[in-house]
């Protein structure tokens, strides 16, 4: 077994630097990584560049990074729900490349398996595909899009293993999976970190080779967006 | 003339047996709400969940379930989790058999604009792109006109594209209407709602077969 536990979220953050390209994990604000979010504030870096489907609320999630100034670019595929994202947007303090939802997903999963790019329909004829090669395949048009290149990957599972096996919970696995492998080093958070042995391999998300370092994750607040009842009869 | 509800059941007759289904954001996922009981049908969420449920008793709400609305929910037997690489895999590879959603313009050539008005909103495309450029059934559904009373269904969109030629039928608070080579193909008035209506109201060309008649909604 090789071992990819560290101690704590200071030492699976160590090298992070300014003007890095992180990914993180999650959609809106269900399966973000929480701990390393709070440490990248708590490190102050700099100008650094975030792959992440959302950009958080005004006050959680990367929210909490924009509110310091801390994100020179936002690579996103939807941003509402943040007015000072929008206002750092709007006054071009904050540059923002958008980018379909699918096409994110599969620009880490690209990375992650080692295809340099890909050909997706999504965007074609739109802004989207400005500057970029296009082609066609048994007569429908496809934009080719390139694997994403960046330095740390931040994602949070449900539960993990000293080797760094993942099992992800509901709709929290979202992006998390494919941000695995897709940088440098992978840094998974976990809410239950288990001895070797304790995950049955045939329920393992996403195998340990994907990750370099896993630590349990602390005070887990996992902020509801838009809580919806309904009434009981 | 419908209201927002009126929409959803009119396209919820368009929900068939066995159909896998995606919902967008507003009066999409009122449909829902609104497909007959005797068929089965799974509703598909781009965030990572098949087989999507009502929404949660309160006090039994789970952070970890959610909808591509950000809204807590939960799931019906037979339902599953996935990735969100695997998810689009479903969209693009037409695995999804219905895709409905909202639009703030449609063209009579099919294009349509929902993500963007440029130097005043700009909150993005999420899964929209992908959704309509992959699906082989996609309805609109949507007001026929905007707050200043101008027509969404114009010759040409005028604000930024979210995809083209994709659209096929679109479900107003007027009309339903299937994108033709000729234009907007009227094939129902909305109660009550005359064709002259209609046609003020419709900036693309619009075109008739015959009689329209009345939409049926119980």
């Amino acid at each position: 077994m090789i071992r990819k536990t560290v101690a704590n979220v200071n030492e699976a953050l160590e090298g992070v630097q300014d003007g890095m390209t992180l990914m993180l994990g999650g959609f809106g604000l269900c399966g973000i990584p929480e701990n390393a979010i709070a440490q990248l504030v708590a490190l102050g870096v700099k100008d650094i560049t975030c792959i992440s489907n959302n950009a958080g609320v005004d006050d959680f999630g990367l929210g909490l990074l924009l509110h310091k100034h801390q994100i020179k670019k936002m690579i996103s595929s939807y941003v509402g729900e943040n007015d000072e994202f929008e206002r750092q947007m709007l006054s071009g303090e904050l540059e923002v490349e958008l980018t379909p939802q699918g096409t994110l997903a599969e620009k880490c999963r690209a990375a992650q398996g080692g295809f340099p790019a890909f050909f997706t329909p999504a965007g074609y004829g739109t802004e989207v595909a400005e500057g970029k090669e296009t082609r066609e395949f048994n007569g429908k048009m496809y934009v080719l899009e390139e694997a994403y290149k960046a330095d740390f990957a931040f994602v949070k599972a449900w539960k993990g293993d000293e080797a760094g096996n993942l099992i992800f919970k509901g709709t929290a696995r979202n992006f998390n999976p494919a941000m695995c492998g897709a940088a440098t080093i992978t840094v998974a958070e976990v809410e239950e970190l288990l001895p070797a042995g304790s995950l049955d391999p045939n329920q393992v998300h996403i195998p340990g080779i994907f990750v370099q370092r896993i630590f349990q994750g602390e005070n887990y607040e996992k902020r509801i967006e838009q809580r919806t009842v309904r009434q009981r009869n | 003339m419908l209201d927002k509800n009126g929409i959803a059941k009119r396209i919820a007759q368009e929900v068939k047996d066995g159909y896998y289904v995606n919902l967008g954001i507003g009066i999409p996922t009122l449909v829902a709400n609104f497909v007959r009981e005797d068929i089965d049908v799974e509703f598909q969420s781009e965030n990572g969940v098949l087989g999507m449920g009502p929404f949660p008793f309160e006090g039994e709400e789970d952070a970890d379930i959610i909808n591509a609305g950000k809204q807590t929910i939960t799931t019906l037997p037979g339902a599953s989790f996935f990735d969100s690489a695997l998810s689009f895999g479903m969209i693009r590879g037409k695995h999804v058999d219905l895709t409905i959603l909202g639009a703030m313009e449609v063209s009579q050539n099919g294009d349509i604009a929902n993500w963007k008005i440029p130097g005043k909103m700009v909150k993005g495309m999420g899964g929209a792109m992908d959704l309509v450029a992959s699906a082989e059934q996609i309805i609109v559904a949507m007001m026929h006109t905007n707050r200043a009373g101008e027509s969404k269904l114009l010759k040409q969109c005028s604000l930024p594209l979210t995809g083209v030629g994709c659209v096929k039928k679109i479900v107003t608070n007027l009309a339903v209407l299937e994108i033709t080579p000729d234009g907007f193909l009227l094939l129902e008035r909305a109660p009550g709602i005359s064709v002259e209506k209609i046609k003020e109201a419709t900036e693309g060309t619009l075109i008739m077969d015959g009689e329209v008649p009345e939409m049926k909604i119980a």
